[in-house]
């Protein structure tokens, strides 16, 4: 469901599949894992492969740049489709500078 | 009252799993009527988001029965129906707010009304605390442009 590459102090989280409440928990408990050893200057959070999502989504980028503002970094969302787009403008994550 | 020219009833434990299910068989429900891909992505977002606040709040993690009827209409109105018999909410108005969220530490970001209502043409809630909540969320497909 997640798959993680660390290049130059970035570390790009693939997230495939479906995103809700049941496997967002599933999801982060891979993110942070990867975060809190790496300690990457930015996570970028790649959604390529994700074919559905819902607001549980938008908690899970939300958590990670909690996370990430603990650890010293930032967050990136990136390769989302247009149909991912529509949810996340509803989260006011836009103004926020996260979304690629 | 216009008459259903399709219907299903669905019952299924409270269980993380099945809102993939419900949104899946919500899926099958509505492709006869050749939705546009969002559309779709519209009514199965808008499902999960029912059927995850019937788990997460409604029985509050309990064991509890989520009751989905589904009804299309021949002007291409669906009509979906997710009830539970949970915990019920004490203020709908307050619960609808963008934002407000009572599971905060779960990362919930307060927004499934608000995705709901997005997404969807009319939803209506019903709910008594103690006894339970009814939201209808309802859609006309083919009004889409397909853009």
């Amino acid at each position: 469901m997640v798959e993680t590459d660390y290049t130059n102090h970035i570390l790009t989280a693939y997230i495939r599949g479906e995103i809700d409440h049941d496997s967002a928990a599933r999801i982060r408990v891979e993110v942070d894992g990867a975060a809190q050893s790496l300690r990457p200057r930015l996570l970028r959070l790649d959604f390529g492969g994700v074919s559905f999502m819902d607001s549980s989504g938008i908690g899970l980028v939300m958590g990670r740049c909690r996370q990430m503002q603990l650890l010293g970094g930032t967050v990136r969302v990136v390769n989302y489709s247009d149909n991912l787009r529509r949810i996340f403008v509803l989260s006011g994550l836009e103004g926020l500078g996260v979304l690629a | 009252m216009k008459q259903a020219v399709n219907e299903m009833k669905l019952r299924f434990p409270s269980k993380s799993c099945n809102e993939a299910f419900a949104r899946g068989a919500v899926s099958a429900f509505i492709m006869h009527l050749d939705p546009t891909v969002n559309e779709l992505s519209d009514l199965k977002t808008a499902v999960s988001e029912a059927v995850t606040n019937c788990i997460v709040h409604g029985y509050r993690r309990q064991s509890g029965m989520i009751f989905l009827d589904g009804k299309i209409f021949d002007d291409g109105r669906v009509l979906l129906k997710i009830r539970d018999k949970g915990c019920g909410i004490e203020d709908v108005a307050q619960a609808m707010q963008p934002l407000f969220t009572t599971a905060a530490d779960e990362e919930r970001a307060g927004l499934g009304f608000a995705v709901m209502q997005s997404f969807c043409d009319k939803v209506r809630v019903k709910s008594a605390p103690g006894k339970g909540t009814t939201v209808t969320l309802e859609k006309r497909l083919g009004a889409d442009d397909g853009a």
